[in-house]
């Protein structure tokens, strides 16, 4: 395999805009705004729009060559003006883009000024993230959002009986599981960002720019008033968690996504701990269903390799998850760079090949060297997957070629056995295609 | 429904009501939800069918993600052109300049590829910083001895049309012909402005052969390095998707001499002429013999194939809004074909004279409107009773969350759309999803904005 310093062939991440509109989203009446060319907000509509299979509204300055020259201040403004004029929002989530940080717009500054002058209404909230595209990736601009949002709107107050969940780059299905969790377990919390209601959004017959989810601005303002911060994730979710716990002194502990067996242990023994609630009856129950599926299904998928490649937390949460199935996670590989995330994996599973901001041509190197027998991840593998003839389990970011995933969880109990029964009986469904017709079996 | 912006009434005409020249081709207003892409996303979508070519992308990696693979253009042969190749310019190079980065860019991947051709993107924030693609593509054609073509896609530096003359640029440099001895000897045509999509250049190519008109290049579907470097032996080029293309076509034609008709194989009236124009051309009576044979025999099957689908579609409602106006005058027609009324139609790069077209076509109390934006989608589609919105993934889930149909007519389309198969495919698609049960639920659960 020869080293690449200059040249990104099949990238495993994308820019920091899009995971900063996708934070906004999470808010609820936030119109995201990309301060840049009208082709960063069309691509990252596209892109959501692909991956959730939603409406996504995103506002631009639409630069021209004469903000180049002449900085896109003007613009900016004249954005903010017309999106409060247009669309109502109660929130605007302004993030940069890499021509608008090159040419030395200070986003933060012009806001500032508009604010100063007198012009912006007292009830419209605008925060705005730096995430030129030149830096990070699409989790770090996700995990700039949320920061942003949560330091501009959290007020301290009177104490309240709530606790914060920060929960990531995650699906709405997801979102929807940990909420059902907490609700199980009688916690109340305040889930920020929240997408599910937003981008799994039901048929009503209307198009709302601004959904009924996301979290309240009300709700963001009280978190600085919660008991503590669980940051689901160190790479999406840790910073906005300890702006928290600088600002307004709310403690911040990081937990691992609750992907697979142990980590939604773990997650469930800190809500009880934290709340000094016992874990209830049902969800025991629900974990003694999932053992027994997966003492049901052991053999098909134990000793496998397998590639795990996408999003740091993610990733991360998958391969704990592979382990506990006595699956062998022979690859993992991210391609937002983070030296804790390569550490924590290592420990996880230390016989891995652990690639820390790689790309796609990294991983088909290494598999052409030494084959797996199954991939997890994104859409993008599908090619890999084909060339190297093996099956491809579609989790995490972006998912372009198959629909209604959004919906389905992987977290919790739940999400680890609609999990195992997608690879354990996909791994099976392999076998079946590709056996000659007289090693074809019934009963497997 | 959300307020209107004065400055966009411009932008809008209802035909019947006044007749004016129409606003196009501006920047879009700041703060709005616009539809349009970028430079750099113009000239990729152009260039990006020809397969055996690098697409480097010089800039920061979310340009490179977002057009992986943008175009559902097939190849028959190499597969080169479906990768993602990116500088992944970092905070360095945009203080101390992307030049060095993009040079060992070029070099690793000769050494992995071996390429005979390499485009190279500028995006917005290379022209920013002022790297000198000229001068590095330069130096790496004469040290490899292969076409490294840059392609000047600063994204800020007008609308997607304005990649389209990037990207036309980029080829005129490649199809500059050595040897000017062989220019328009050859008895076959250039089919430009077809990009292979859902292997739409493979039908057309077939109708030709079957007619004894050969195809010398397609620019761009389904094209290679090889094929291309003889553009210039044609004797005509056909000129289809006129937004991206026409501007090639005209310099073609100034450079050498080349003549060109526009055609569209779109709908079947639209290829029945096409096919007619291209064989008056070669005014030979065999030619004109087999195609008015094809004509008849395809259309014949064509309308049989389309009438199961049409009795169920008479009478309802279309609304367009694709990005060139070409494609919505072809739409327009299309509709007309199957028994759809267009009741909306809006393009976001719509050139002056294809508005006008528009307005003399369509029927009296249609809204034309240059790029709109999603309110102003919204109001025209329930204002209007559309039953089926024809665009791109942008507006599919507008569409949907309204409880009306949807087709894709964009990069994602699935079948092919283009000659007599895609007019039934055309029709079929339509009747799929304007008759799919699931609209029942939809109306259920209100969806009836549009009822």
């Amino acid at each position: 395999m020869t080293e690449r310093k200059n040249l990104v062939v099949n990238p495993v991440k994308t820019c920091q805009p899009l995971g900063a509109v996708l934070a906004c989203l999470g808010i609820h009446g936030c119109m995201p705004h990309s301060h840049g060319s009208q082709g960063c907000a069309s691509y990252l509509r596209m892109q959501l729009s692909r991956h959730f299979r939603e409406f996504i509204p995103t506002t631009t300055s639409s630069f021209s060559e004469a903000q180049v020259v002449f900085g896109g201040s003007g613009n900016l403004k004249q954005a903010i003006r017309n999106i409060i004029h247009i669309y109502k929002p109660q929130a605007i989530g302004v993030s940069t883009t890499c021509s608008a940080e090159t040419i030395g717009d200070d986003a933060e500054g012009i806001i500032a000024e508009m604010r100063g002058s007198g012009e912006l209404p007292e009830d419209v909230v605008i925060f705005t993230a730096s995430t030129p595209s030149y830096k990070g990736s699409h989790v770090t601009g996700f995990a700039s959002m949320v920061k942003s949002a949560v330091d501009s709107i959290a007020v301290k107050g009177a104490a309240n009986d709530k606790i914060n969940i920060i929960p990531g780059m995650i699906s709405p299905g997801d979102i929807r599981e940990i909420k059902r969790l907490l609700a199980l377990m009688g916690i109340k919390a305040i889930i920020m960002p929240d997408i599910s209601g937003v981008l799994d959004a039901p048929m009503t017959g209307k198009l709302k720019l601004y959904q009924d989810g996301g979290t309240p601005l009300e709700e963001i303002a009280d978190m600085a008033n919660s008991s503590i911060t669980f940051a689901l994730g160190q790479e999406a979710s840790l910073p906005a968690a300890l702006g928290l716990e600088e600002k307004h002194g709310v403690s911040a502990e990081m937990l691992p996504l609750p992907i697979g067996i142990e980590n939604t242990d773990r997650f469930i023994m800190e809500l009880s701990r934290i709340s000094g609630k016992p874990v209830p009856a049902q969800l025991e129950e629900e974990r003694g269903r999932l053992v027994d599926m997966m003492l049901d299904a052991h053999a098909h998928w134990y000793g496998k390799k397998a590639a795990i490649y996408g999003d740091p937390d993610i990733v991360e949460g998958i391969t704990a998850m592979a382990v506990g199935l006595g699956i062998e996670p022979l690859y993992v590989l991210t391609g937002t760079k983070s030296n804790r995330w390569e550490e924590t994996v290592k420990t996880i599973a230390p016989n891995a090949h652990v690639i820390n901001g790689g790309d796609l041509l990294t991983l088909k190197d290494l598999m052409k060297e030494q084959p797996v027998d199954i991939m997890l991840g994104n859409s993008h593998g599908k090619f890999l997957a084909k060339e190297m003839d093996m099956p491809l389990i579609r989790v995490g970011f972006p998912i372009l070629d198959r629909a209604n995933l959004q919906h389905f969880p992987v977290v919790g109990y739940s999400g680890a056995a609609w999990l195992a029964e997608r690879i354990g009986n996909t791994l099976l469904d392999w076998k079946d295609a590709h056996v000659p017709d007289h090693m074809l079996e019934l009963i497997m | 429904m959300f307020n209107e912006l004065e400055e966009r009434q411009d932008f809008i005409v209802i035909k019947g009501r006044h007749k004016k020249a129409m606003k196009c081709d501006s920047h879009s207003v700041s703060g709005s939800v616009s539809q349009r892409a970028c430079v750099y996303s113009g000239a990729r979508v152009v260039l990006n069918p020809i397969a055996d070519a690098v697409h480097l992308v010089h800039g920061p990696i979310g340009c490179a993600a977002y057009t992986w693979d943008i175009r559902g253009s097939l190849s028959s042969g190499s597969e080169l052109y479906r990768r993602s190749f990116c500088t992944d310019l970092k905070e360095r190079d945009i203080v101390f300049g992307g030049n060095e980065r993009l040079a060992a860019a070029i070099d690793k991947l000769v050494q992995l590829y071996a390429p005979k051709l390499i485009f190279v993107y500028a995006t917005c924030v290379v022209g920013v910083i002022g790297d000198d693609l000229e001068a590095v593509c330069k130096a790496a054609s004469s040290k490899y001895g292969i076409d490294v073509i840059p392609v000047q896609s600063s994204g800020f530096m007008g609308n997607k049309a304005a990649g389209y003359r990037a990207a036309c640029d980029a080829l005129l440099k490649l199809i500059e012909p050595v040897n000017t001895d062989n220019i328009g000897k050859s008895r076959s045509i250039n089919y430009l402005g077809d990009f292979n999509l859902a292997a739409e250049t493979w039908i057309i190519s077939n109708y030709f052969r079957s007619i004894g008109i050969e195809i010398n290049a397609v620019l761009t579907g389904d094209s290679e390095y090889a094929k291309l470097k003889k553009t210039t032996d044609a004797c005509l080029n056909i000129v289809q998707c006129a937004g991206s293309m026409n501007y090639l076509a005209h310099k073609l034609n100034d450079l050498y001499g080349m003549p060109y008709i526009d055609v569209s194989f779109l709908g079947i009236q639209d290829t029945s002429e096409s096919l007619r124009k291209v064989a008056a051309f070669f005014n030979d009576d065999d030619i004109i013999l087999k195609t008015e044979e094809m004509i008849k025999s395809q259309t014949a099957k064509a309308n049989q194939a389309i009438e199961r689908y049409k009795h169920h579609l008479c009478g309802k409602k279309a609304a367009i809004y694709v990005g060139g106006g070409f494609k919505a005058i072809s739409l327009l027609k299309q509709f007309r074909e199957i028994g759809i009324d267009v009741v909306m139609i809006g393009t976001q790069n719509g050139q002056p004279h294809e508005y006008d077209t528009l307005q003399e076509l369509a029927d009296e109390g249609v809204i034309i409107v240059d790029d709109a934006n999603t309110s102003e989608l919204e109001q025209f589609i329930l204002e209007k009773g559309a039953d089926i919105l024809v665009g791109g993934v942008k507006e599919r889930f507008l569409a949907y969350k309204l409880g009306v149909a949807f087709i894709d007519h964009n990069h994602n389309r699935k079948h092919p759309l283009s000659g007599y198969e895609g007019a039934v495919n055309f029709a079929k698609e339509v009747y799929s999803t304007v008759c799919s049960p699931v609209w029942k639920y939809a109306l259920d659960q209100g969806g009836d904005s549009a009822r």
